[in-house]
C-alpha cells in the first residue's frame, strides 16, 4: 500500500479524531478551538490538493485512489474512493472549510465545542464523498447531519434551536428512508459495495425486479429530502436563516452540495445509467421533481425579504436544476450537473460570506436594508454583484457554464421542458438577484431608516469586526466564480474518465 | 392479497409501525412526543433489518470449528452488524434532538409546537 493509498482514510479520519482535540484542550487553554480547526482544515486543504493531483494524474500516472479499511477485500469490507468525481468534492469541501474559517475567526459564534462540531461536519463530508459503500455511506449522512444541527443552534437566538429540530426530525426521516432502500437493495443483491452492486443489480436481480425499483424510489426520496426538493425543501430556508453568520456559508456551500453529489453517485454508479433508461419512469420523476424545484424555489426567493432567505430559496432552485440534469442521463447534462455542483457551492459560500460581513459591519438583513451598500461598502457590494451576477449565469462565470452544459444535455436528450425552465429559472433569479443590486447601487441609503447607525451606537464594536481576512475571503470566491468560467474545458477534460466509464454500455 | 400478508407479516408489521411513527412526527404537537415518533421510525427500520437477516431453520452465523461438519444453514450477519451501527447513530440522534428541546424549553417555556408558533409570531 503506497503512500497515496492512506490519504482517503487519513482525510477522513484526521478531522473526527482532531474534533475530539478542543474539547481536551479546553481543560487547560481556553479558546483554543480555532486554532486547533485552522490548522487542521488547512491540513486536510493540502490533503486534498495531492489527492485530486494523484488522481487527475498531475503526479504519477492518475486514475482513482482506493483505499480498503483493514485490508479487506471489497466482497467484505469498506473501501474509501477517491475518483475523478470524488476528488473534485473532496477538493471543494476541503477548500471551503478551511476558507469560511478566516469568516468565523472574529465574526462566528466562538467557543472550542463550536469548533469541535465544525471538525466533524467537515469529516463526515470528506466521508461522505469517498465512501464507496451504501450503508458506510448512510453513516456519514448522519453523522454529517449531527454535525449540521449543532452548528445551526449554536446561533445566539432560541430561533436557532427551532430551525436545527426541523432539520433533525426532517434529515433523520430522509436518511432513514434511504436506509430502507439500501435495505431492498441488499435484499436484492446480497452486497452493499457500490461496484459491486452496478453489476449485481443486472445480473442477480435484473433492472426491472420490484425490489431494485423500490430501491431507487425510496433512495430518491430520502435523498430529495437532504438535498432539498421542493415540496421536501421546508428545513432549508429556516435552517440558513437562523444560522449563524460564519455557519450559513459552510452548510450552504457543502452539506446539500456533498448529498447531491451522492445521489449523482448512487444514480450512476450504483443504479447506472442503463437502470434510468430501462425504467424511463424514474428518469421522468427525478425530471419532474427537479424541474418543479427550480420554478418553486426561484418563485419563492423573488418574494423573500430577508436576504439568507432569498440565498437559501435561490438554492432550492439550484438544486433542482442540479437533479433535473440526473434525469436528463447523458453525458453532456451529467457533466453541467457537476459544474454546477462546483460552481453553486463556491457561489453560495461566498454569498452566504458577504451576507455576514454586511450583517457584522453594515447591520443590514433585509433587501431594503441593503440601500446604499455600494457608497459604504465598496468591496463587499462588487463581490456580492459579481456573485450574482455568476449566480444569473451571465458569462463569464461558473454559472454560466454549468447552465450551459445543462441546457445543450437537455436539448441532446429531446426534453424541451427542461431547456425552458432553464431560461424560466435565469429570468427568476435575475429577478432576485436585480433587487438586491438595484437596492445596493441604486438606492441611496436614507439616513432615518439606516439600521447599521443604531446598530453601530449600541453595539459600540459593530464596524470594527470585519476583518482583512473576510474581505479577501469574498473577494477571492468572486474572482474564482469569474476565472472558473473560463475553465469549461478543464471540468470536461478532468471529468472526462469518469462520465465515459460511466456511459461505456449505453 | 391475505396470503401475501399473512407470509409476510413481519414487513406489514414493520411498515404498520413506521407509519406510526411518521404519524407522531406529524400529528403530535409534543416536541418530546415528536422525538419518541422519530425514534419509532428508525426502529421500524431496524426490524426491517433484521427480518430480512431471518434464514428459514438457518442457525447463529458462528463458523463450526470442525471444517468436515459441513455448510450449514446460517442468518445473514450483515444486517446485524448494520443495525448495530444504525442503533448508536438513533441514540446520537436522539441525545442531540433532546439537547435541542431543552434549549428550546428554557427559551420560551413550553414544548408545544402550537404555542412555541404564537410564541413567535408575536415577536
Amino acid at each position: 500500500m503506497s503512500n497515496v493509498e492512506l490519504l482517503p482514510a487519513l482525510l477522513v479520519v484526521v478531522p473526527i479524531l482532531a474534533a475530539a482535540v478542543p474539547i481536551a484542550l479546553g481543560l487547560k487553554v481556553d479558546r483554543n478551538g480555532w486554532s486547533v480547526a485552522a490548522i487542521t482544515c488547512t491540513a486536510l486543504f493540502a490533503g486534498a490538493a495531492y489527492l485530486a493531483a494523484v488522481v487527475y494524474g498531475y503526479l504519477g500516472d492518475g486514475g482513482r485512489v482506493v483505499h480498503s479499511l483493514g485490508g479487506y477485500d471489497r466482497q467484505y469490507g469498506i473501501e474509501l474512493v477517491a475518483d475523478e468525481l470524488s476528488a473534485m468534492i473532496v477538493l471543494l469541501v476541503a477548500a471551503t472549510s478551511a476558507g469560511v474559517l478566516a469568516f468565523t475567526r472574529v465574526g462566528g459564534p466562538r467557543g472550542n465545542t463550536f469548533y469541535s462540531g465544525w471538525l466533524l461536519l467537515t469529516g463526515g463530508l470528506l466521508g461522505l464523498s469517498m465512501t464507496g459503500d451504501v450503508f458506510n455511506m448512510f453513516v456519514f449522512l448522519e453523522i454529517v447531519g449531527l454535525g449540521t444541527y449543532a452548528l445551526i443552534s449554536s446561533g445566539d437566538g432560541p430561533e436557532s434551536a427551532v430551525a436545527a429540530l426541523k432539520y433533525l426530525i426532517l434529515g433523520t426521516v430522509g436518511a432513514s428512508i434511504y436506509l430502507i432502500g439500501v435495505g431492498f437493495l441488499f435484499m436484492a443483491t446480497g452486497t452493499l459495495n457500490m461496484i459491486e452492486l452496478s453489476t449485481a443489480i443486472p445480473e442477480t436481480a435484473g433492472y426491472d425486479h420490484t425490489l431494485v425499483r423500490a430501491a431507487f424510489a425510496f433512495i430518491f426520496v430520502g435523498f430529495a429530502i437532504k438535498v432539498a426538493q421542493w415540496p421536501l425543501h421546508t428545513w432549508q430556508p429556516d435552517a440558513y436563516q437562523h444560522a449563524p453568520d460564519g455557519v450559513t456559508p459552510l452548510i450552504a456551500a457543502l452539506v446539500s452540495t456533498v448529498s447531491a453529489y451522492a445521489l449523482a453517485r448512487l444514480m450512476y454508479t450504483v443504479f447506472t445509467p442503463e437502470f434510468l433508461q430501462v425504467t424511463p419512469y424514474a428518469a421522468e420523476v427525478v425530471v419532474t421533481v427537479g424541474a418543479v424545484s427550480v420554478l418553486a424555489g426561484s418563485t419563492l426567493a423573488v418574494i423573500q425579504q430577508d436576504v439568507k432567505r432569498m440565498f437559501a430559496y435561490s438554492s432550492v432552485a439550484q438544486f433542482g436544476l442540479i437533479v433535473a440534469a440526473y434525469g436528463l442521463v447523458n453525458e453532456t447534462a451529467l457533466i453541467g450537473a457537476i459544474v454546477h455542483l462546483v460552481g453553486h457551492g463556491l457561489m453560495k459560500a461566498g454569498l452566504f460570506v458577504a451576507a455576514g460581513i454586511v450583517a457584522l459591519g453594515y447591520g443590514a438583513r433585509t433587501v431594503d436594508e441593503y440601500a446604499g451598500l455600494a457608497q459604504h461598502r465598496p468591496v463587499v457590494a462588487a463581490s456580492t454583484a459579481l456573485l450574482l451576477i455568476a449566480l444569473i449565469g451571465i458569462p463569464p462565470s461558473v454559472g454560466f457554464v454549468g447552465k450551459w452544459y445543462i441546457a445543450v444535455g437537455a436539448v441532446e436528450a429531446q426534453v424541451w421542458p427542461v431547456a425552458a425552465v432553464i431560461f424560466l429559472s435565469t429570468m427568476l433569479t435575475l429577478a432576485y438577484s436585480a433587487r438586491l443590486l438595484e437596492k445596493m447601487y441604486f438606492t441611496p441609503a436614507a439616513p432615518a431608516e439606516a439600521p447599521h447607525a443604531a446598530g453601530v451606537a449600541t453595539d459600540g464594536n459593530g464596524l470594527s469586526r470585519v476583518t482583512i481576512g473576510m474581505l479577501v475571503l469574498v473577494v477571492a470566491a468572486a474572482l474564482i466564480a469569474v476565472a472558473l468560467g473560463f475553465a469549461g474545458d478543464l471540468f470536461f477534460e478532468l471529468l472526462e474518465p469518469f462520465v465515459e466509464e460511466v456511459f461505456t454500455d449505453v | 392479497m391475505i396470503e401475501i400478508l399473512a407470509s409476510r407479516y413481519a414487513y406489514a408489521l414493520m411498515f404498520a409501525l413506521l407509519a406510526i411513527g411518521l404519524y407522531m412526527m406529524i400529528a403530535n404537537e409534543n416536541l418530546v412526543k415528536k422525538l419518541i415518533g422519530v425514534n419509532l421510525f428508525q426502529t421500524a427500520i431496524f426490524l426491517f433489518f433484521v427480518a430480512v437477516a431471518y434464514v428459514e431453520g438457518g442457525s447463529a452465523p458462528i463458523v463450526e470449528a470442525d471444517p468436515d461438519a459441513g455448510a450449514q444453514l446460517v442468518a445473514s450477519p450483515l444486517p446485524h452488524v448494520i443495525v448495530l451501527t444504525a442503533i448508536v447513530v438513533g441514540v446520537a440522534l436522539t441525545a442531540v434532538g433532546l439537547a435541542l428541546v431543552v434549549r428550546i424549553y428554557s427559551e420560551y417555556g413550553t414544548l408545544r409546537e402550537d404555542t412555541l408558533r404564537e410564541v413567535r409570531s408575536d415577536e
